[in-house]
């Protein structure tokens, strides 16, 4: 009697609102993947039911790579991406370190300060920094867009790590410099290999807003062969008011793969509890 | 192996004086427990030695090396720390090792120094675990061991046996002292538990508020403290501390607290010369107040007194009396058979008795 009212509640409070949940995140999922597939006789045609695919075609996604530029797109991201997201987990590693770690004059206000760098809308910060892209001559370069990203991704990554290392005991890095260690070799053979869920969570979120961004891949490195693939996708398959429904869900779909991956393949690997065991417990 | 000298050593954290001028020398091979209450700058005195804090002024040497302003890792040193701080993601052999194989020490050497130190710990079996598959006891001998293997010139401990339960700190801490004694390595101990410091320390250094109160061997802390501090925080139950006159006449001396009147003994006469008609602080240990069953003719150091409350701790009985100023405590003899309320006569070892100055707190004897 108890269980199965246990087991009804939790259908009713936590299977039904879950299921209702994910139904409403992957809808568009859905609706983006159905209609990369859909002939173009379908998409506009009101007599079919919409909801599913009742013919099957790869045309759009051929359009995408013969008549596109997307390929070109896609490694445009994919360059763009990474950099950013390495310059960025490089600094940001640093200086959430130092941030969590060493107690300085000024030290929480910087703190302070690059949290609310991080609060400055984009849309506001990319008016003086298309000043400085095109004074510093990298305009419609990949260096545009590298060194930009980082604006809006050292201040939260550094603020997501300072986090993280101070959860890291700070016994550990001492008791390896009284081992031998100095502070670059600590933080590299200690810190670092216990910071790695953090370090992850760190750069899924720069891959992840770097692979998305918009904005400043248009102001800054909008023009030809330099488009990313939200770019290009944009300026290239929607003419005027014309929609290429078709080639552009199938952009997106190919799009988000790279995300998903990354996603699926670190998420579920690096879910914290390496620290258990290292002091007391 | 090496001597360790402070020489007046302060740190301040912003306004905080956490260590004040500590001067102090431990001697090669020596045992040396810092003990003291928390926030008294035993720690930071610790950490001071390692190198994990600068210090503001003063100079610390390692052998006849000055190490004050040299990097944690080149003073040849060996921490234990209060949490093991056992690296997690290694395992206990690596654990072991990570400090040898910074120091390129030879692959054969490292693994030789390993096992012996594991052998000598009982951990042979443990090498290939990681620490969190280690109970608290276990934990606490990788700690030990990767210290050991290092071979340094001085082990430096924080407390080290503070997370353990207490029938395993007893144990441990005999280990330890077989350990240090053996290996003959300078040790520096910091413990806010006297009776740790009284059992395993060759000298104890009292700290209070930043300050050293008292370097000396546990017989002369206990029967010799240099002020109050010391009296007071050596010992348990605490030594009894109340205010008593001095009065001389007859040329004897004597202790008048209320209705307590105690005789000095003639060896401690002549301290007490200035303190004629002034008050002092009395300070009686609990096992120096004998309570004497049965009626005993009054003399010049036995005094009546209601009894408060009996305290059976099994080996001893521990016998609350209403003293001149407070409540006193007396050591009784165990299965002893009293009631609230029972005057007895309780009998005081003069010859035991302290007095403090009530100014500077000092010993007068």
């Amino acid at each position: 009697m108890v269980g199965s009212n246990r087991l009804s509640s939790r259908i009713l409070f936590l299977y039904v609102p879950l299921a209702l949940f994910t139904v409403f995140l992957l809808f568009p999922f859905y609706w983006m993947l159905i209609i990369s597939l859909k002939p173009n006789s379908l998409l506009l045609n009101t007599k079919v039911n919409p909801l599913y695919l009742t013919e099957f075609t790869l045309r759009h996604y051929r359009y995408l790579f013969e008549n596109t530029e997307f390929p070109r797109w896609a490694w445009n991201t994919a360059v763009v991406t990474f950099g950013a997201t390495l310059l960025s987990l490089t600094c940001s590693i640093l200086m959430g370190y130092a941030l969590g770690r060493f107690r300085f004059r000024g030290g929480n206000l910087m703190g302070t300060a690059v949290f609310l760098a991080y609060l400055i809308p984009p849309t506001l910060l990319f008016i003086p920094l298309s000043q400085v892209v095109v004074r510093f001559g990298i305009y419609n370069q990949y260096w545009a867009l590298i060194l930009t990203y980082p604006t809006f991704l050292i201040p939260f990554a550094s603020w997501l790590l300072m986090g993280y290392f101070r959860t890291i005991p700070r016994e550990l890095e001492e008791c390896a410099m009284i081992d031998g260690a100095s502070r670059i070799q600590a933080m590299w053979r200690i810190v670092m290999p216990l910071a790695l869920p953090g370090v992850l969570s760190a750069a899924i979120f720069s891959f992840t807003l770097s692979w998305n961004e918009f904005l400043y891949a248009l102001v800054f490195m909008g023009s030809g062969q330099m488009k990313t693939i939200p770019v290009g996708t944009v300026n290239d398959l929607i003419r005027a008011d014309v929609f290429q429904w078709g080639p552009l869900m199938a952009a997106a779909v190919l799009g988000s793969v790279p995300v998903a991956i990354v996603y699926m393949f670190f998420v579920d690997h690096y879910v914290s509890g390496m620290t258990a065991g290292a002091v007391k417990g | 192996m090496a001597e360790v000298i402070y020489d007046h050593v302060t740190k301040r954290f912003d306004s905080v004086v956490a260590v004040n001028d500590l001067t102090l020398e431990v001697k090669d091979g020596e045992f040396l427990v810092l003990v003291g209450p928390s926030g008294c700058g035993k720690t930071t005195a610790l950490r001071c030695l390692a190198g994990l804090e600068e210090v503001t002024s003063g100079d610390i040497l390692i052998g006849d090396r000055v190490v004050t302003h040299i990097p944690p890792k080149d003073r040849d040193i060996a921490m234990v720390f209060q949490n093991y701080a056992l690296y997690p993601h290694m395992t206990v052999y690596d654990n072991m090792a990570f400090g040898l194989k910074l120091r390129k020490v030879p692959k054969q050497e490292i693994d030789r120094r390993v096992k012996e130190a594991a052998e000598i710990l009982g951990i042979q079996d443990l090498l290939n675990r990681k620490p969190r598959q280690l109970s608290g006891g276990q934990r606490q001998r990788v700690a030990l061991g990767r210290a050991i293997v290092r071979e340094p010139q001085v082990f430096l401990m924080d407390e080290p046996l503070s997370n353990l339960d207490a029938k395993l700190r007893v144990q441990t801490r005999g280990e330890l002292i077989k350990l240090q004694r053996r290996l003959g390595v300078t040790t520096i101990y910091v413990t806010h538990d006297q009776v740790e410091a009284m059992t395993m320390g060759h000298r104890i250094a009292v700290m209070n508020q930043g300050v050293l109160q008292q370097l000396d061997t546990p017989e002369n802390l206990y029967d010799r403290p240099a002020n109050l501090f010391v009296a007071t925080f050596i010992g348990s139950p605490a030594m009894n501390i109340f205010p008593a006159k001095v009065v001389s006449g007859d040329g004897s001396y004597r202790l008048v607290a209320g209705e307590v009147t105690l005789e000095v003994p003639p060896s401690h006469r002549s301290r007490l010369a200035d303190y004629v008609d002034r008050e002092v602080l009395l300070g009686i240990r609990p096992e120096d107040l004998e309570v004497v069953v049965g009626s005993e003719a009054q003399r010049g150091d036995t005094v009546r007194l209601p009894v408060e409350l009996i305290e059976p701790l099994g080996a001893e009985t521990l016998v609350h009396l209403r003293g001149p100023a407070g409540t006193l405590i007396a050591q009784g003899e165990p299965r002893i058979h009293l009631n609230p309320g029972d005057v007895v006569t309780v009998r005081v070892r003069t010859e035991h008795l302290h007095t403090f100055d009530p100014q500077t707190e000092m010993a007068i004897f």
